[in-house]
């Protein structure tokens, strides 16, 4: 009995060291990974940091001012007025898209269907 | 170890044997026992404690090792770490009430040099020279053979720079990273940026601190390593400050001003949206002016003419006093008081712009819009000086601004140092006591906003605290009615902005001499207004100093010519920006009328 037990051990030894040394390894992997992860991101903010900062730079007023001066036959931009404000009460709204035949003289027996359009038929 | 018996048997038949007490053997053998027992507890107990102070020992001596190893060690750039860190920056940044940037961090690099490992010091040297153009070649090359080991050469590089001095190729030239200080919007609002620079340098790190303006004021929260993430949001809004620079701008053109000031307000939280002194700077090259001895402090471009600057702002303070009096019950809109100029008081005689005379009697509220100073000077005499200080004191002239601006200290009011009557009198249309724009801008939203105190602030906030009542609702209103009919039936006219209800008044000082007494041709015109009357949103002031308007037959210099219109174009660009609806005022009845058929 005893030699088996001794055998069963060494084996589960030997299982373990290679599991442990499979472990290791991964492990370290991961943490170069992770790593070589973490320098991306913070080389990804950094970028991100230095186009907010270019993004604010190419819209300062100052810039806008001169490119809307420099585009103004094309664009027309001026300052925003008082007269500019409106009432939503004043705005005509667009006639509604109403099918063309709705409503037209000639129909007086509507009809009702119900039920399922067979899906082919739903093709254009 | 063999145990020795308590009571040996041969030793106590002997003891019988001579007849002593046979208990005392066993004693004693006890009493060895103990003995033994003991010295052998003392020594398991001396040698643990040897080896628990020789632990204590090692677990001191690491740490304080590493505390020797982190003191002696260089700083270094923060590096982002994975979850969750936004710490790259060690500083945060400044938006605008929007979010808009208005000071952010870049990164960038410091050129040193270790002259010992240079391989040429001659031809770097002239290879420096011709990528900076403002070096010295025979300088250059004089520091790099005396023998040191070190030097600085530029604080920051740009990408192109830092090429060009990859390219020279020679090894004792070495970068060190750097994160600087970056205003996107150059000189838009200078003086509230104030401005950076570093601070303690090392090789791979240095010290980013705030010079001036805000960026010193809350130097401590901007450096917090636990807020860096989180922006300083402030109260300012981009567009309207661009806007109302623009303006600014070219109304001190326009007047030939020597210098101009400007502050829109919210009325009910004391916020700043936009804030503006000319002539300005670019906070990305702080420039460090050396001031010609006869110059004025305010013709610095670092001066903040908003908050440092205090002046006579003159008639400007009139509606305090009217407000006062109406609040105290003296007077109503209608009281007429006594308008007969010129009035002798004592040796002094107050006169009338011009000498004219309004009176011999006028309304309150005449007064305010035709801008009587012997009206206001009757009005403060009803109230009398110890009523009339405890008001000012309470719309907060008598001490220096709160506003987090690291100059806001040296803007403090300049104060009679004795209250007599007459002082009452002149302070009533604002000669004899000086403050600064700020100042008044927080008076006047005070009254527009029905008479809470507000404190000015740059901080964006979305819950502000109200302040103490000052004035009663009824009376604020009412003076918010005097000044509007100030600029539709007064001095004001040219700030009646179509839409927007400008309520406002205008106040023209003459600059004190430094050699005491007054010029008699250069004056400090300031307008403040407060629109729309009806539900009064935004206070806008605007201060020129020196301004004369030439379009005339002759050179006009009251406030009603000159920071009238400016403040009037203000508002005209900045009403729409703030999202202020225009107001339909009531028409005048068109020709058209209705027709039955």
């Amino acid at each position: 009995m005893r030699p088996v037990i001794f055998v069963l051990s060494f084996i589960a030894v030997m299982g373990l060291g290679f599991w442990a040394y499979r472990e290791h390894y991964q492990t370290r992997d991961a943490l170069r990974e992770l790593t070589g992860l973490q320098n991306e991101i913070a080389d990804l903010r950094e970028a991100l940091a230095l186009q907010r900062a270019e993004w604010a730079y190419l819209n300062r007023p100052d810039r806008l001012r001169e490119l809307s001066a420099l585009n103004f036959d094309r664009l027309g931009l001026l300052p925003l007025e008082a007269a500019q404000f409106g009432e939503i009460a004043t705005v005509s709204s667009p006639p509604p898209d109403l099918p063309a035949d709705l409503g037209a003289p000639g129909i007086d027996n509507p009809v009702s269907v119900s039920g399922e359009i067979a899906p082919e038929s739903e093709a254009p | 170890m063999t145990r020795t018996p308590l009571r040996p048997l041969a030793r106590i038949l002997q003891a019988r044997a001579r007849g002593e007490n046979p208990d005392t053997i066993e004693r004693e053998n006890l009493r060895l026992r103990h003995e033994k027992m003991r010295d052998k507890a003392r020594a398991r107990a001396e040698v643990r404690l040897l080896i628990l102070g020789l632990a204590f020992f090692s677990a001191f001596t690491v740490i304080g090792a590493r505390m020797g190893l982190l003191a002696s060690t260089q700083p270094e750039e923060p590096r982002a770490a994975a979850p969750g860190a936004e710490i790259l920056a060690q500083r945060a940044d400044i938006t605008d009430r929007n979010g808009r940037i208005l000071a952010t961090n870049m990164l960038t690099h410091a050129l040193y040099a270790h002259p010992r490992d240079m391989i040429d010091p001659d031809r770097v040297a002239q290879e420096l020279v011709k990528v900076f153009p403002d070096m010295d070649a025979a300088d250059l090359q004089r520091r790099f053979t005396d023998g040191r080991r070190f030097l600085w050469l530029r604080r920051t590089l740009s990408p192109e720079q830092m090429q060009a001095v990859h390219d020279i190729g020679d090894p004792g030239l070495l970068f060190g990273p750097r994160e600087m200080r970056l205003y996107p919007n150059g000189a838009l609002a200078a003086h509230v940026l104030g401005g950076a620079s570093f601070g303690n340098e090392g090789v791979h790190s240095a010290e980013v601190i705030g010079t001036a303006g805000i960026e010193k004021a809350l130097d401590d929260r901007l450096r917090d390593p636990a807020q860096a993430g989180t922006p300083l949001q402030l109260s300012l809004d981009l567009t309207v400050q661009a806007a109302l620079e623009e303006v600014l701008s070219a109304g001190r053109t326009m007047m030939s001003a020597r210098g101009a000031a400007a502050v829109v307000m919210d009325v009910n939280t004391g916020q700043i949206v936009a804030m503006a002194s000319l002539p300005d700077f670019d906070p990305n090259d702080r420039p460090n002016p050396v001031l010609a001895k006869d110059a004025e402090p305010g013709d610095s471009p670092l001066f903040n003419r908003a908050v440092q600057g205090v002046y006579e702002l003159g008639s400007t303070f009139k509606i305090f006093a009217a407000a006062q009096a109406m609040e105290l019950g003296l007077v109503n809109p209608d009281t007429m008081v006594d308008a007969n100029a010129p009035m002798v008081w004592g040796k002094h005689k107050i006169k009338e712009f011009q000498n004219k005379n309004y009176g011999p009697l006028l309304s309150v509220t005449d007064v305010i819009a035709k801008s009587s100073n012997v009206g206001t000077a009757h009005i403060a005499l009803m109230i009398g000086g110890l009523r009339q200080q405890a008001f000012l004191k309470s719309l907060g002239f008598f001490e220096a601004t709160p506003v987090e601006l690291v100059e806001a200290r040296t803007g403090r009011p300049l104060l009679p140092k004795k209250w007599a009557d007459i002082v009452t009198i002149t302070t009533s249309y604002g000669h004899g006591m000086s403050a600064s724009p700020l100042h008044l801008a927080a008076a006047y939203a005070t009254i527009a906003n029905g008479g809470e105190k507000v404190s000015p602030t740059l901080l964006h906030s979305e819950n502000p605290q109200p302040g103490p009542r000052v004035l009663s609702e009824k009376v604020a209103r009412d003076s918010v009615m005097m000044l509007r009919r100030g600029v539709t039936h007064g001095t004001a006219s040219l700030a009646d902005v179509e839409g927007y209800e400008v309520a406002g008044k205008t106040g023209t000082a003459d600059k004190p001499k430094r050699t005491g007494g007054y010029y008699k041709d250069k004056v400090i015109n300031t307008f403040a207004s407060v629109f729309p009357a009806s539900d009064p949103q935004y206070v806008v002031l605007v201060t020129l100093d020196e301004p004369v308007d030439t379009t005339g037959p002759e050179p006009r210099r009251t406030a009603g010519w000159t920071s009238v219109p400016v403040a009037a174009e203000i508002t005209r660009r900045i009403a729409p920006l703030l999202n202020v609806r225009p107001v339909v005022e009531d028409q005048a009845v068109t020709a058209v009328s209705a027709v039955h058929n």
